[in-house]
């Protein structure tokens, strides 16, 4: 039962993944007035980096980005057939550190500014998601996701703390502005193309589809918050991901320093006087 | 599959343009005009793009600069002169540093002439360069080099 959520996942999530950017695309260009492109742009634009001439900078980013992709698949399964929490969590960091190898592979200055500020934002959102876990381990007595989604109470009663601050983070995680300092997508530029600016052609297509599990997995993490009614967890996904969209519009990046510093401040404050709140008063 | 004309993306560079051209390139990404509905997306970035659009001409400082924009890009790939000085020097083809148009250094496979372009003309000659580069990835899924003269 477990093993098939986790195929279905690794089968489902680009599919949704790339319907999710399809329609964040379009309601983005709605956004700033404009038509915007099909729906099914995303695939398009994969498809297309498949057809493309594989140029390759240095031999190991091929590995290294191929990895990329199989650990963030391998951290979504893992939590959405119910794995423990805090494996997930660290199996997704070592995907990015892979990818952030993966630029380092090319000798290219804006490549390895932009793996600079992969690290960076890997620093600023790594604790946050650790206070996550740790949050819903205080909440449930549990890391296994089973035990969290199947937990009777509204999490997002128990853990209102932890969810903004997680928020704060998503914004970094789906590389939207204010955050989306090591690369971006649309037509935004980042010192060239920051993290991806070596990956051509199907390794950046790999890129491209391992964004689109982890959109999942995301907002996978955030129904958990509301996992005891999935009628309003549906409904409030939905709402977070739009809110993202208009701030990714209504915002300018910021510089790494304040994204940084503001990230550290907001969640560890938040959490830390959640999980305080949560040991005297509420949970177990 | 062609996805290949469904997602053109493209990188621009200006020449020695006089930025009469440029202003016509990013009105093309506005609201009014906004190509992005064909998929079009300006990467800023040789090795993500399929389309080179190119505007001014070609004199002694820059000759080497699209060169190296023109050979990071993958293959299949597509050149697109805008503007009159892009085709063939315009008025600043007697200069003494002018060289002439890009065809001088890379292969153009469209011209768009215009002092300067027009967004529409621009998103013709675009919609253009896709037919060519459409063609040239069938050559090359065919087992041949994707230019066809070499």
């Amino acid at each position: 039962m477990n093993l098939l959520y986790a195929v279905a996942f690794i089968i489902l999530a680009p599919l949704v993944g790339g319907l999710i950017a399809g329609v964040d695309r379009k309601l983005t260009a709605r956004m700033q007035g404009r038509m915007g492109p099909p729906v099914l742009q995303p695939f398009y634009d994969v498809g297309k980096l498949l057809e493309k001439e594989h140029v390759v900078v240095a031999l190991s980013q091929n590995y290294f980005v191929l990895a990329y992709l199989i650990f963030i698949a391998f951290s979504g399964a893992l939590f959405f057939s119910g794995g423990d929490l805090l494996l997930v969590v660290f199996a997704l960091t070592l995907a990015h550190v892979l990818l952030v190898l993966g630029a380092y592979a090319a000798t290219s200055p804006y490549s390895f500014i932009g793996a600079e500020r992969e690290l960076i934002q890997l620093m600023a959102y790594e604790p946050m998601v650790i206070l996550a876990a740790a949050g819903f381990y205080i909440a449930t007595g549990s890391f296994y996701v089973t035990d969290i989604a199947a937990f009777p109470r509204p999490l997002i009663v128990l853990l209102p703390g932890i969810f903004i601050g997680l928020f704060y983070v998503l914004t970094m995680k789906l590389r939207k502005s204010p955050f989306d300092i090591a690369t971006s997508h649309h037509a935004h530029q980042e010192i060239v193309k920051g993290v991806t600016t070596e990956f051509s052609g199907s390794t950046l297509g790999m890129v491209e589809v391992a964004h689109w599990y982890e959109t999942v997995f995301l907002l996978g993490l955030f129904w958990l918050f509301f996992a005891w009614s999935p009628a309003i967890a549906l409904i409030a996904v939905a709402i977070l991901y739009l809110a993202e969209i208009f701030i990714d519009n209504a915002t300018a990046r910021v510089k790494w320093g304040f994204a940084l510093r503001s990230i550290w401040a907001v969640t560890l404050v938040l959490s830390a006087l959640n999980l305080v709140a949560l040991q005297y008063f509420g949970g177990l | 599959m062609a996805y290949m004309k469904r997602s053109p993306w493209i990188i621009h560079y200006d020449g020695s343009s006089c930025n009469g051209c440029d202003i016509e390139v990013l009105a093309c990404l506005t609201p009014l005009y906004d190509v992005e509905r064909f998929g079009i997306i300006n990467t800023g970035n040789p090795k993500h793009a399929d389309i080179f659009v190119v505007t001014g001409s070609v004199n002694e400082q820059n000759r080497e600069v699209i060169r190296n924009i023109y050979e990071q890009m993958p293959q299949p790939k597509v050149v697109v002169a805008l503007g009159i000085c892009a085709c063939s020097g315009g008025v600043f083809r007697e200069c003494y540093n002018v060289e002439g148009g890009m065809d001088k250094v890379i292969p153009v496979d469209v011209y768009v002439p215009g002092c300067p372009v027009r967004p529409e003309q621009i998103i013709d000659g675009v919609v253009k360069a896709l037919g060519v580069l459409e063609e040239k990835r069938a050559r090359m899924k065919s087992g041949a080099p994707a230019e066809a003269t070499v």
